[in-house]
């Protein structure tokens, strides 16, 4: 048992779980920035969790045991894809226990007890999120594999780690192909954590909503655990693109110093990460409903052309 | 050598940047607005730009670094301006009419970019390390401008389809070919200009037609006979 | 050394007219100016006639036995029309007060129009001849849409983007064809250099050379007329004034078809004459179908009429797709014959409506009871557009159908159902138009005005009957060339 390799294990995960709330207030203070309002401060994310766990929970009337299981599930499984993707280290013990496509398999595991723990409720604005999540989702997951699959075939491997090494050793993140994975991935990326121009995090009009209409009968520790992990959520995404597009000085062996700087470049990394996605948020207008669909599609055939590029030019 | 140092090879940068072309002009078929039509074709011809003054860097011919600065001048800052300013002035409404829906029209590109690649592929340049498989991405950009062209409705949608043409075309004889005689690249250029004052004229002869008479012309294609 | 001269003074009225090309002299000037291009292209020929192919500036100017033709059918129709324009100009500029500066525009553009051709005839720069018919397109844009009505400006419009799409895939295959001529010929001017390509077609890469001829059909073949993209031409030739029509349908048609047959050429050397043979073959065909059954539902005369310049540029494309000397040298014929019948034809059309203000079929009656010497015109240049007997079409249409019967016999009931179908077509419109009521008392019009229809249409019959020895060997070596 090589008790080193499971502490970087252990620390990466506890590491993530930290940060997750943190990075999704700096999002939040340079969103407010942008609009020229005042940033409720890096510390608002912990305050807001600390403040719902000790509120009681509350249960709708009528719902069963699905729906106090499921945000244990989604939080549970979130954490397990922690453990798949390369934040600090590569080759980790528990990377090997699964790829980018069992990976792609658990968020589906998540999203499905959190479809049907919303329609457990019984509740209209629940049940419209739900069938909305479900279609927006339908066209983003192919997108998601087509531009895994992009980076899996130029290095060689399905294994995140393997494929974050290949890219740390510069071989292909100026390929044609990597740009549409690039552009696929990213659009995915808005699309699965509810970003505008797809959804607004921050509204509160019931009838626009995607993901939050089907957080709204949570409360209490339940609620707790469901924005965390929408925040793990969000942290995975940039990690996930971090290690496919930008993996240097992710470590590959066990020693401190290395670990060391992996863990400030990945901080350093996200720090960067933020503006774009603010700026990005900020610039845009949300979408309507109906076009969603379409800028999942498109994301969808930006995959597609990557694969063709390096499938007939072989770059 | 720090591998990420390898990013700054040129023929990768090529290859990097080719694929922004071909990102960009099948980006230009997913797009509803007018003004981000625009936006995405001023964003082209930076990139082409961009491209051209590589390929001056691989080949060292003076002349190319002129071009590119020619080409971010119009293409990049000069025509998007104008046609900015043309959209504004006739209060066109933003939204583009299309013959198909965007994703209809998108797969039709995909088609159209495997058809693409399927031509080109077999064939290698006077530089292989430069032009393998640019032809193929510039037959993709040109055929995917040309069906924006054909799929959209709105006058000023087809002049932005007719730019992006015109731009894969530059794109394809500065990288695939790395550049045309000097001589008919000047013709090109003057053509190019005398064709903006016809347009310009032409612009300025509608504002004075139609400004009383309200037509919109501009948003719908006569019908035939 | 005469080449410079033609090109210079073709090039150098450009700025002439654009300065003095208002009212009386502006006329007198553009008619002084197509004479003295005539005139050298006549001693063109002349040395043609000692020396053989001439050559200027470092062989970037080339004229060999097909450019010289065409070169001498230009500057013949060329002259013609400013003959003929100078009448008609002067009772446009009456009716619609054309002020100074749209007359110096409408002398200006014409003449840059005519030097752009000739420039793309006497190319032997490939890149040089786009850079040409681009700017013979945009010099006809601003004719097109002169009147600046709705209709004209929307004619003109469409002509803007569909020959510049087509223009843009002709620049494509020109880009693709030096992509194939550089590890042959180097980088650098002489890549593109037509007699230098031809010299060495053989070794050209086969399938870039298809995929070039295949954007060059395409893009050049918006140009000519040829189905699917000619929605353009209806419109574009109906709006303008008459002349420009004449000329759009006589002579620019027939110049971007050479440019086709330029690069045919190489296609043909490089892959084997198949393959490009069988394109033109089937977009002949498919103009010509189409062109004719379009004709049917038209009742406005000019649009009639610019569907028939389509099928008959089908017809041409017909020819040179058979392939083969009797075929190729029908092809040549038929391009001189539409190009003087057809300007003819839009001469005498474009008096009857400057006569009856109107371009509607309904309106255009009894033109042979009120006005005798129109109407006589535009019978012989309709009955010769037509096809009839003494004209030259009728030799070569009749050559053609021979050559189709001899090397692709299945098509000869498609060729012979679409001639059919526009006799069909124009015939009664034309017999409308001579007899029935006349609409204004009789006139004896002056002949003077239309003297050039009358001259062309002699030349129509003439080449029908007898081909001149020296025309005939150019156009045998134009088969050299061509195969």
């Amino acid at each position: 048992m090589n008790w080193g390799a499971w502490g970087v294990q252990t620390i990466q995960v506890l590491l993530a779980l930290a940060i997750a709330p943190l990075f999704a207030a700096w999002l939040q203070m340079l969103r407010s920035l942008l609009q020229n309002r005042r940033p409720a401060g890096l510390g608002q994310a912990y305050r807001d969790l600390r403040r719902l766990f000790h509120k009681e929970s509350l249960l709708p009337e009528g719902s069963s045991w699905l729906f106090r299981f499921s945000p244990y599930v989604l939080f549970g499984t979130k954490v397990m894809a922690l453990t798949l993707v390369p934040l600090v280290a590569v080759n980790l013990p528990l990377a090997r226990a699964a790829d980018v496509i069992a990976l792609v398999g658990l968020l589906a595991v998540a999203r499905v007890f959190q479809v049907l723990a919303a329609m457990d409720t019984g509740t209209a604005f629940a049940d419209l999120g739900a069938h909305r999540e479900m279609l927006v989702s339908a066209l983003a997951e192919p997108a998601l594999l087509t531009a895994f699959f992009i980076a899996s075939l130029l290095a060689g491997s399905t294994s995140l780690s393997t494929i974050a090494l290949h890219a740390q050793q510069g071989m292909f993140s100026l390929h044609p192909s990597m740009v549409f994975a690039a552009t696929a991935f990213f659009l995915v990326l808005l699309i699965e954590n509810a970003r505008i121009p797809v959804d607004n995090p921050a509204t509160h009009l019931e009838l626009t909503m995607i993901h939050e209409a089907m957080l709204l009968e949570y409360s209490g520790r339940h609620l707790a655990l469901l924005e965390w992990g929408a925040q793990v959520k969000l942290l995975l995404y940039v990690a996930m693109g971090i290690a496919l597009f930008f993996p240097w000085e992710i470590a590959d062996q066990a020693n401190p110093v290395a670990l060391l700087l992996a863990c400030l470049a990945f901080v350093g990394k996200l720090f960067l990460a933020a503006p774009i996605l603010a700026l990005v948020e900020t610039l845009l207008a949300k979408k309507r409903l109906f076009r969603v669909p379409e800028f999942a599609a498109s994301a969808f055939l930006f995959g597609v052309i990557g694969l063709l590029t390096h499938f007939m030019l072989g770059a | 050598m720090h591998p990420a140092m390898d990013w700054f090879s040129l023929p990768s940068l090529l290859k990097f940047l080719a694929a922004w072309m071909l990102l960009l002009s099948f980006a230009l078929l997913a797009q509803r607005r007018l003004l981000s039509l625009i936006h995405l074709l001023a964003w082209q011809g930076v990139t082409l730009a961009v491209i051209t003054s590589l390929v001056a860097q691989l080949t060292d011919d003076r002349l190319l670094w002129l071009s590119a600065a020619l080409t971010f001048a119009l293409k990049g800052l000069l025509v998007p301006t104008l046609l900015h300013r043309i959209l504004r002035r006739l209060q066109v409404r933003g939204d583009v009419e299309m013959s198909l829906n965007v994703t209809s029209t998108q797969l039709i590109g995909i088609v159209l970019v495997i058809f693409a690649f399927a031509l080109a592929a077999p064939l290698s340049g006077a530089l292989p390390a430069v032009t393998h498989g640019m032809l193929g991405i510039a037959l993709a950009a040109f055929l995917l401008a040309f069906l924006m062209m054909i799929t959209r409705r709105k006058a000023i949608s087809e002049v932005v389809g007719f730019l992006a043409m015109d731009n894969a075309l530059f794109f394809a004889a500065t990288s695939a070919t790395l550049g045309m005689p000097l001589i008919v690249e000047l013709g090109i250029a003057l053509d190019a200009l005398i064709a903006f004052v016809i347009l310009g004229v032409f612009f300025f002869h509608i504002r004075e037609s139609f400004e009383s008479l309200d037509l919109h012309w501009l948003e719908r294609l006569r019908e035939d006979q | 050394m005469i080449l410079l001269w033609l090109l210079g003074s073709a090039i150098v009225g450009v700025p002439i007219l654009a300065l003095w090309g208002d009212g009386r002299k502006g006329r007198w000037l553009f008619i002084a100016i197509n004479f003295l291009v005539l005139s050298c292209s006549v001693l063109a020929a002349k040395d043609f006639l000692q020396q053989g192919p001439l050559a200027a500036m470092g062989e970037e100017l080339r004229m060999d036995a097909f450019s010289l033709i065409l070169v001498l059918l230009n500057s013949v129709v060329g002259m013609m029309t400013a003959w003929f324009s100078a009448g008609y100009w002067q009772q446009e500029v009456q009716h619609h007060h054309f002020g100074k500066g749209r007359q110096r525009l409408y002398h200006a553009m014409f003449q840059s129009f005519l030097a752009t051709m000739l420039l793309a005839l006497l190319s032997n720069n490939l890149g040089i001849l786009w850079v040409a018919l681009e700017g013979a397109t945009l010099s006809t844009v601003l004719l097109v849409s002169l009147l600046l009505s709705c209709e004209s400006l929307e004619a003109a419009w469409k002509y803007f983007i569909l020959c510049g799409v087509g223009l843009a895939m002709a620049l494509f295959g020109t880009v693709l064809l030096y992509f194939a001529a550089q590890p042959v010929l180097g980088t650098g001017a002489q890549a593109l250099l037509w007699s230098a390509l031809h010299h060495h077609a053989a070794s050209l890469n086969g399938t870039v050379m298809a995929l070039a001829f295949v954007f060059i059909l395409v893009g050049y073949g918006t140009k000519v007329g040829l189905a699917p993209l000619n929605s353009w031409l209806p419109d574009a030739h109906a709006a303008g004034p008459s002349t420009v029509s004449a000329v759009l349908s006589g002579l620019l048609l027939n110049v971007a078809l050479y440019a086709i047959l330029r690069y045919k050429s190489l296609a043909d050397a490089a892959l084997g004459p198949a393959f490009a043979s069988r394109l033109l073959l089937v977009f002949g065909l498919l103009s010509l179908l189409l062109a004719a059954f379009s004709m049917l539902r038209q009742h406005d005369v000019k649009r009639l009429f610019a569907y028939s310049s389509a099928e008959h540029m089908g017809i041409i494309c017909i020819a040179f797709g058979l392939g083969g000397p009797l075929a190729i040298f029908a092809g040549v014929l038929h391009m001189l014959g539409h190009s003087l019948a057809k300007t003819s034809v839009f001469f005498s059309v474009g008096r009857a409506i400057q006569e009856s203000d109107s371009r509607e079929l309904e309106d255009l009656h009894g033109i042979l009871a009120s006005r005798p010497v129109l109407g006589w015109s535009l019978l012989l240049s309709v009955l010769a557009i037509l096809g009839m007997p003494p004209g030259s079409l009728f030799l070569s249409e009749f050559l053609i159908v021979v050559a189709s019967v001899q090397h692709a016999w299945f098509i000869t009931p498609l060729l012979l159902l679409g001639l059919g179908t526009a006799f069909a077509a124009i015939l009664p419109r034309l017999l409308q138009m001579l007899y029935g009521a006349p609409n204004s008392p009789k006139v004896i019009l002056s002949g003077k005005d239309l003297r050039p229809a009358f001259l062309q249409i002699l030349a129509v019959m003439t080449l029908g009957i007898w081909i001149p020895v020296s025309l005939d060997g150019w156009m045998h070596s134009i088969v050299g060339i061509l195969q």
